[in-house]
Order: C-alpha cells, then sequence, then structure tokens
C-alpha cells in the first residue's frame, strides 16, 4: 500500500496548509506595518471570544455548510458545480415568495415552507445545467458558472420591476411578515440576566445545516443513490455496466445540489436580512467550492472547514473595525487560505507522503 | 519605587486613552467603498478635514457583506464611539432596528430619514440645487434643448430631475428637456460606456448642455460631453476640474459638510431631520476658474437672485419626493 495513513489525509495535509497560509499573511501583515500578533489576536478574540462573535461566526459557517455539501454532493458524482452562487440566488427567490405571499400561523411552519422553497428553486436552477450535461454533454462548468449571469440578471428583474414596494429605493421585497421571523441565537440562549448572542445573525437555520449534514452522509454512504453517485464518479463504464444510468444520476446529484445551495437562502434571507435583497449570497456559493476541497467532499470535513471560513470572515470584519488594515487586504488574507487549502492542496500532500513512504520503506 | 512608578504611569496612560477612545466619531462607509469619486469619498473627505483641524481621530470601516452593516454599529456603539455617522440610504432599516438599543449614543445617517430619538437624519435638498443649474443649463444652452442622464432609476434621483427640469422651464418655458436613466440597478452608477452612449445620443436630439446626476457614471458623460464640444454639469463634489472650460458647473451636494458637522458637534449633536439646502449651503452650484468664462455676470447675477429667494422661502421647488410626481415635464 502506497499511500498515507488517513489521519495524516485529513488532518495533517489541511493543517500544514493552514499553516502555510498563515505564515505568509503574517509578512503580508508585517508589510504594512502591523503586528502579526495582534491582527491574529483581534481576529480570536472578535470570532471566538465573545458570544456575538460566535453568533457571527456560526451565522456564515451556516451559509457555507450549505454551500460547501452543495459542492460535495456533485462531486461524488465528478461533477463540478460551480452554480452554487445562482442556485442560492434563486433560491433566496423562492424563500421570498413563500414569506410574502403564504400566511404562516408560527415560524417553525414558515421555515419548513421556505425550506422547501429555497430548495426547489434552487434545484430547478441546476436542471437545465444538469440536463445539459447529461443529455447533450455540454460542459457542467461552463453551463452553471453562465446560470450564474443569468440568474443574477432575473434576480435584478423581478426585484426592481415585481417585488419591489412603490417608492423605495432599495432594489428589495418588503420586509416579510413578524410571524415568519426566525429565532435567533438571542432569542434563544439569552436570559434577562445574561445577554448572548447580542445582535448577531446566526438563527435556528445553523441546525438546519447541521441536520443537512447529517442527512448528506446517509445519502452518499447509507443509500444505494448515494453508491450510485459515487460509482459514476469513479467510473462512467463501470457504472454503466452494473446498470446504473449515468443521466438519471447526473441529473439526480444536480438536483440534490441545487437544493442544498438554495437553501442557505433561507438563513441570509429569512433569518438575516428579513426581505430579500440583491446581494444576500456575496459570494459565499464560491467559498463552497474551496470548503467541499478543503473538508475532502465528507460532510464532517464541510462542517469544520465552514467553521473555519466563518471564523476567517468574522475576524475579517474585526481585523477591519479595530486595524487599519485596508480591506482589500483581509480578502488577500482569506484567498491565501483558500489557495493554499484548496488550489495548492498536492504541493503538501505530494512532499508529506513522499516522508510517509520513506519511513515506511526504513521500516520494512 | 520606579517599577511602581512605571506601572501607574502605564495605567493613567491606559485611562487616558480609553477615556480619548470614548469619544472618537465613527463613520461607516457604504459598500461602494471609501475612494469611490463621489459620495463616500465625500464623507471621507469631511472627516479628514475635521481630523486635520481638531487633531480628532476617528474610526472607520469600509463594508464587506450586508450583514456587517448591523455588525458596525453595535461594535461601534458598544466601544463608545459617539456619534456614529454612515452614508447611504441602505442603512435605513438596520439603524432603525438598532438605533433603540443604544438610547446614549447618537447617530446620523446621510441621505435618509431614520425616525428615533437619538438620531440625526441629514437629506439634502437636492432639487433646489438642480433648480439652480437648470436655470443655468437653459441660460447657456443655444439650441433651447438641454439633456438629463440620471444614474439609478430611484426617488432620488428623479428628484434631481425634477428640480432641473424646473429650473430650465423658469428660464424658458418652451425649452425641451431630455430625460434619461442610466439603469436600475446599483451598476447603473458606475457605467461610463453607457453614460458616453447615452450623451451621444441626446446630443443627436439637439442637447447642448447636459447635467449628469449618475455617480461614476457621469464620468462617462462628462468625458463624451467635452470631446462633442458641448457644455456639461457635474454633480456632488465640485467636478469643474475634470474639463476645464467644457464644464458649465457642477451641483453640489455637500456631504464632506454634513460629516464634519457632525463630527465637529461630537457627543451634543442635535437629533432630528437636519435640511442641508440652498439656505444653509447644503447644495448649491461651483463657481471657480475653470468655469469663470462660460458663466456670465448676468447668468451668475440671476442665479443668485434665485437662489436668495429659495433661501428666503420665497420661491418653493417642488420636492418630487414629497408625493412621487413632478408638476413639469
Amino acid at each position: 500500500m502506497d499511500r498515507m495513513p488517513g489521519w495524516a489525509d485529513a488532518i495533517l495535509v489541511p493543517l500544514i496548509s493552514l499553516l502555510l497560509a498563515a505564515f505568509l499573511s503574517a509578512l503580508v501583515i508585517i508589510g504594512i506595518g502591523e503586528s502579526p500578533v495582534a491582527a491574529f489576536k483581534l481576529m480570536v478574540d472578535g470570532a471566538l471570544m465573545r458570544s456575538a462573535g460566535w453568533g457571527y461566526t456560526l451565522y456564515y459557517a451556516t451559509n457555507f455548510i450549505f454551500t460547501g455539501l452543495a459542492v460535495a454532493v456533485a462531486f461524488h458524482a465528478r461533477m463540478f458545480n460551480i452554480g452554487g452562487e445562482g442556485q442560492a440566488m434563486i433560491g433566496g427567490l423562492g424563500v421570498a415568495l413563500v414569506c410574502l405571499y403564504i400566511p404562516w400561523p408560527h415560524w417553525s411552519l414558515a421555515l419548513l415552507g421556505s425550506a422547501v422553497g429555497a430548495s426547489l428553486f434552487g434545484a430547478a436552477w441546476a436542471l437545465i445545467p444538469a440536463y445539459l450535461q447529461a443529455k447533450r454533454g455540454s460542459h457542467i462548468v461552463i453551463t452553471t458558472i453562465m446560470f450564474n449571469f443569468i440568474a443574477a440578471a432575473l434576480l435584478n428583474y423581478v426585484l426592481v420591476n415585481v417585488l419591489r414596494p412603490v417608492g423605495a429605493m432599495d432594489p428589495a421585497t418588503a420586509k416579510f411578515p413578524d410571524a415568519t421571523h426566525l429565532p435567533t441565537f438571542q432569542d434563544m440562549f439569552s436570559t434577562a440576566a445574561d445577554p448572548m448572542f447580542r445582535g448577531a445573525p446566526a438563527n435556528v437555520t445553523f441546525f438546519l445545516a447541521v441536520i443537512a449534514c447529517v442527512l448528506v452522509w446517509l445519502l452518499i454512504w447509507r443509500t444505494r443513490l448515494g453508491y450510485e453517485i459515487r460509482a459514476l464518479g469513479h467510473s462512467e463504464p463501470a457504472a454503466r455496466y452494473a446498470g446504473i444510468s449515468p443521466v438519471r444520476t447526473v441529473v439526480i446529484a444536480m438536483l440534490i445540489s441545487g437544493g442544498l445551495a438554495g437553501l442557505m437562502s433561507v438563513n441570509t434571507t429569512q433569518g438575516e436580512a428579513e426581505r430579500l435583497i440583491l446581494n444576500s449570497i456575496e459570494g459565499a456559493g464560491f467559498i463552497g467550492i474551496a470548503v467541499a476541497l478543503m473538508g475532502r467532499n465528507h460532510p464532517l470535513g464541510v462542517f469544520l472547514a465552514a467553521i473555519l471560513f466563518g471564523f476567517l470572515y468574522q475576524g475579517g470584519a474585526e481585523l477591519a473595525l479595530w486595524t487599519t488594515i485596508p480591506r482589500e487586504l483581509i480578502v488577500v488574507i482569506q484567498a491565501l487560505v483558500i489557495l493554499f487549502t484548496g488550489a495548492l492542496d498536492n504541493m503538501v500532500r505530494m512532499p508529506l507522503e513522499r516522508i510517509f513512504l520513506s519511513f515506511r520503506r526504513r521500516k520494512s | 519605587m520606579t517599577l511602581m512608578h512605571k506601572f501607574l504611569a502605564t495605567a493613567a496612560a491606559l485611562s487616558l486613552s480609553a477615556g480619548a477612545a470614548a469619544a472618537e466619531p465613527a463613520l461607516i462607509f457604504d459598500l461602494g467603498g471609501k475612494f469611490d469619486k463621489s459620495f463616500n469619498e465625500a464623507a471621507f473627505t469631511g472627516a479628514k478635514r475635521w481630523a486635520d483641524e481638531t487633531g480628532g481621530t476617528f474610526r472607520e470601516i469600509e463594508l464587506q457583506s450586508e450583514a456587517q452593516r448591523e455588525q458596525a454599529l453595535r461594535r461601534f456603539a458598544e466601544n463608545g464611539n459617539d456619534p456614529i455617522i454612515m452614508t447611504g440610504f441602505a442603512f435605513g432599516n438596520v439603524l432603525g432596528e438598532v438605533a433603540p438599543d443604544y438610547p446614549d449614543t447618537k447617530f446620523a445617517i446621510i441621505d435618509m430619514v431614520v425616525d428615533a430619538p437619538n438620531v440625526r437624519s441629514v437629506v439634502f435638498n437636492e432639487h433646489e440645487g438642480s433648480y439652480l443649474v437648470g436655470m443655468m443649463a437653459a441660460m447657456a444652452s443655444e439650441s433651447d434643448t438641454v439633456g438629463f442622464i440620471g444614474g439609478m432609476d430611484i426617488p432620488l434621483i428623479r428628484k434631481f430631475a425634477c428640480g432641473y427640469v424646473q429650473g430650465v422651464k423658469a428660464v424658458k418655458p418652451d425649452a425641451t428637456v431630455i430625460q434619461n436613466m442610466t439603469g436600475t440597478t446599483p451598476a447603473a452608477w458606475n457605467d461610463p460606456v453607457k453614460g458616453s452612449e447615452l450623451t451621444k445620443s441626446q446630443i443627436s436630439q439637439g442637447a447642448d448642455v447636459i447635467y449628469a446626476a449618475a455617480g461614476g457614471t457621469g464620468v462617462g458623460v462628462l468625458q463624451t460631453a467635452a470631446d462633442e464640444g458641448i457644455l456639461s454639469i457635474g454633480v456632488d463634489s465640485n467636478q469643474n476640474y475634470m474639463h476645464p472650460g467644457k464644464i458649465l458647473t457642477s451641483m453640489t451636494k455637500r456631504v464632506d459638510n454634513a460629516v464634519y458637522d457632525a463630527m465637529e458637534a461630537g457627543a451634543d449633536i442635535e437629533t432630528g431631520i437636519y435640511v442641508m439646502g440652498v439656505g444653509n449651503e447644503g447644495v448649491g452650484y461651483a463657481m471657480d476658474e475653470f468655469n469663470a468664462d462660460l458663466v456670465s455676470a448676468d447668468m451668475q447675477a440671476t442665479v443668485d437672485e434665485a437662489a436668495a429667494k429659495i433661501g428666503s422661502g420665497e420661491l418653493m421647488v417642488h420636492d418630487y419626493m414629497s408625493d412621487n410626481a413632478c408638476p413639469v415635464e
């Protein structure tokens, strides 16, 4: 066997990548005359040492869990779905329609309704690229990324011309009715004596994301459909030989993927803004790719990677608030982490593999 | 003993700096970013002028995401920053929810009215300034056809357009005003290419003075107007310098003054609706060495007379946003 042990693959490689990214980020921060130690402390303090900080970290993480799972599911069928952004946008439209036009008696029912709406709309947006890939062989990367632009234009049109309240300046819908307000962590965990998560946007959708992680794990590794998806991903001729329909499997995997991406809109649209705004996704669909890569397409890995990226986002906000590090450089720091954990994965993996193998050879 | 001294001195310095930090004002820029050559940058200019003149310091943040609006407001308020100033109507909803949680902190929002006891809502009478430059456009026009190019089609920009048309008609009741909006989404604020095309189209219809109220899109309007040899009118900041001798004037909206005033007032800032119009030099038209040859003494006298009348309340310019309608076309 010429492979690394599983723990090294799952933990050591991302860890070393992270350390490299942190080292380069430190150089960047030194370069503009700030202290990297102070900056890191500020990020940790702001994101992890206060309950409100956790509230933001988990809010961002919720988005990234959904989009990360979306990319992961498609990836098991060797589909590279980079249309999470557009699918989430259209999912937001589903949330808005469900919240605005159905009189919900209670938030729990509204949450179910909007989750269904979001996933149906998101899945529908993934359907056409999926069909084109399965039937016509149009490359999924090209079609999904083009659908991102179509989604943005469509949302633009709908918000400006259809859903915008008369006289309002923002291209956004009216505020959702109070009955659809999802309990935030503040509502759930605060007591009069001890206010927790004050003002933070993390809400009950986070638990929905955790449930989604479990369900995706069950789907991929414990159901026949999951087996078919993985089999197709490993080898299409073999899957065909085993009687698995590639067309059906590709379309279903992409529908699940689009539905998961759409679900993130429940968090941003119903949970945070409580109205549909033009840029509610803000790149989370693309971050999902990095999250899935870093999490090795496993729900647990996606969960942990999403928390890490949530930390980076919230920590970055703290840096912007209390230091003079300009926002462009904060994006550079976030991008370095993506670069090392996602794109430059083999740079760490291959030398590490060689080291492990040489150890093993010496032993034998 | 010396060690003790050092400790005490450090403690004193710390408490001093903490005290100073408590009175620091804070400025929050909208997603457009600090250096947008227009609205946010004007706010930054005002804050910087205040800092240079008083030696004070202020906190600032450029937002990266929608969720940060509320976060920045709360974090600055909890840090004791006072007043907290924000630019743009997009903060309206969030501020309405956050302000009641921090009754001891003062907030100032520009271009939006938020009804809370601790908020100063700074609004500008853009229609008055637009009226003045409209008069000037009518007087400078030889074809009796002038143009208006707006950015995003929102009531605020229609307010600009309506004031402008009223000004034109006040001088030449038969003049034609061609109106175009660049788009219906925020992208319309930064589309100089489309601005340039709209300018060419208006020129082909006979316009010889064009007023651009379109943020970054206006750069394309001013450029094309200068290239084609007609006059244009800038907006927000004094843009006369961009094409000397080709820009008739600029409708100035003194966002910098609004920010400066708020920082100057500090924690004692008066709350409520704060209107900046022609009367208190919140809006106006720009005169400098770059357009001195374009504006005759007669024109200036006529416009100044109208400005005085608006200031005294004798002349009322209709505000589009008061009833979402414009009496003239």
